[in-house]
């Protein structure tokens, strides 16, 4: 099933796919659309991209979002996996708070940011706290739902080894069990920041960042800009995403490769 | 010393409707130290009941189980548990999980292992070691709890139709590497299960259990020597002796 050279030939016929698209993209936008604010061709984005780069902004434009991200999805995972395990853990918290939740949850993130902006002022942090919103509840109810179908079985072997305590149990049976929940959690919490992240810096929340010079660029009808804008923002997505991936893959998630394989 | 005396144990469960479903009814069994014992009947007899109470997995309603004496409340490092269905943590190797009981305990690294790998002897796995569970075999992997439960060095052995499971070749071999290990080890075990075959193979004695309420129907003592041969007449003799009376004793009831 896992051929190497069959993998191999798949992925050069997927990136004929890329090249393909772009000199349509091309030919359509240089002979007949012939107006790059309508629609820029690959040519104006790449000169686009480096005089962009070489102005310095991608690079700060980079790190601010990164900031960004990294305060939301890092709030999101300190606040969504203690709080998940709490009630995935324990009926009573669970009770108590399952209502709550479920109220907060269907607000969409980006109605917060009026919120955010009169709390936080345009500051990273209130970039983060919308990017937060976002993430938080992917990452708790999959922490939830991972706990809540830890096999029985389990605990009670675990018990049975001397593993008794509540606090133990949660530590070297249930987190464990759940960690594959708790990671699909957190990879499409990623996903949700990463738009919102956009959102949030488009509406203005922070001062500069991916999603703010988009619009910039936009509002001086340089399109070439925003469409460099848009493929980083995809490019960038899709490492975050890799990366996320492979650390998981390889060294928390190993026990898992063998019923597949 | 693993002497188990179980006194007028009685268990029952609450139904949807309100009802009172009598499991165990005042039952009374009492196990001697290093002794092989099965626990036969069919499904819904109790057996698992009766398995967990003396585990201390669950609370009886009533009635007192010992333990050399001492009362048992709730899960004790001198019982070991071997489940019916596969119960290794499946993100742990399969050393760490022989590992895992004395990591509990609180043993330090170099011995917890040293002592984990004389286990993994015993089951003839350690080539296996770093594999995970998901890697090996149903038989293989009964072997490492078998393993894992010995590790912590209990009095006695639970096992919850560890075997059930199995296809009869990989269960046979199962039931001979088990009787080494009892040998070896000496501890007591209550094994569970609902192959007469098995019991009579097995054990110094057979409980056989009625099916509901579960009260003690008969107790067969086996005097065959071991290794016992499965095809001969005298064993072919006990295990008719044992069906007949699971036949006739017990469900006729």
């Amino acid at each position: 099933m896992a051929n190497p050279l069959r993998k191999h030939k798949d992925r050069w016929f997927g990136a004929l796919a890329i090249v393909l698209a772009l000199a349509l993209w091309e030919c359509y936008a240089a002979l007949v659309v012939k107006n790059s604010f309508l629609l820029p061709a690959p040519l104006d984005v790449t000169s686009a991209f480096l005089e962009l780069l070489q102005k310095g902004i991608l690079l700060q434009d980079f790190q601010v979002s990164m900031i960004h991200f990294a305060i939301g999805l890092g709030l999101a995972l300190v606040v969504g996996i203690p709080v998940g395990i709490a009630i995935g853990w324990n009926r009573k918290i669970n009770a108590f708070l399952d209502p709550l939740i479920e109220l907060l949850r269907p607000i969409p993130p980006l109605a917060w940011i009026p919120f955010a902006i009169i709390w936080f002022g345009l500051t990273t942090i209130s970039a983060g706290f919308v990017i937060f919103v976002g993430a938080v509840f992917p990452i708790l109810i999959n922490t939830y739902t991972g706990f809540r179908s830890v096999p029985r079985v389990f605990v009670e072997a675990g018990k049975m080894l001397g593993c008794t305590k509540n606090r133990d149990l949660i530590r070297y049976i249930a987190f464990p069990s759940a960690l594959p929940s708790v990671v699909s959690g957190i990879r499409v919490a990623t996903g949700v920041a990463w738009m919102c992240l956009v959102a949030a810096e488009l509406f203005g929340v922070s001062n500069s960042g991916l999603g703010k010079n988009l619009w910039f660029y936009y509002n001086l009808h340089r399109m070439d800009c925003v469409v460099v804008y848009m493929i980083l923002l995809g490019l960038i997505g899709l490492v975050i995403d890799m990366v996320f991936r492979y650390i998981i893959d390889r060294y928390f998630l190993k026990w898992q490769t063998g019923e597949v394989a | 010393m693993g002497k188990l005396q179980i006194h007028d144990l009685s268990q029952s469960f609450t139904r949807d409707d309100g009802s009172e479903l009598t499991v165990l009814d005042h039952l009374n069994i009492e196990v001697q130290d290093k002794e092989f014992v099965c626990i036969l009947g069919s499904s819904g007899c109790g057996k698992t009941t009766l398995l967990r109470l003396i585990a201390g997995l669950d609370t009886a309603r009533s009635g007192t189980i010992l333990l050399d004496g001492e009362e048992m409340k709730g899960p004790s490092s001198k019982v070991g548990f071997v489940f019916q269905e596969y119960s290794l943590f499946p993100w742990r190797s399969v050393i760490d999980n022989v590992v895992f009981g004395l990591e509990m305990k609180g043993i330090g690294k170099d011995e917890r292992y040293r002592i984990a790998e004389r286990y993994l002897e015993l089951v003839n796995l350690t080539q296996f070691r770093a594999n995970y569970p998901a890697e090996l075999s149903g038989g293989m992997r009964q072997r490492v709890a078998v393993a894992r439960a010995l590790a912590l060095d209990p009095v006695l052995l639970l096992m919850d139709e560890p075997f059930g499971a199995l296809d009869a070749q990989t269960r046979n071999m199962l039931q001979i590497e088990l009787l080494e290990i009892w040998e070896k080890t000496k501890k007591t075990i209550i094994f569970i299960t609902h192959s007469v075959d098995e019991a009579v193979f097995l054990s110094d004695r057979i409980i056989v259990l009625t099916p509901r309420p579960g009260c003690l129907c008969h107790i067969v003592p086996i005097n065959l020597p071991r290794p016992r041969d499965r095809t001969s007449t005298e064993f072919a003799q006990v295990r008719r002796h044992v069906l007949d009376l699971i036949n006739q004793k017990c469900s006729i009831q």
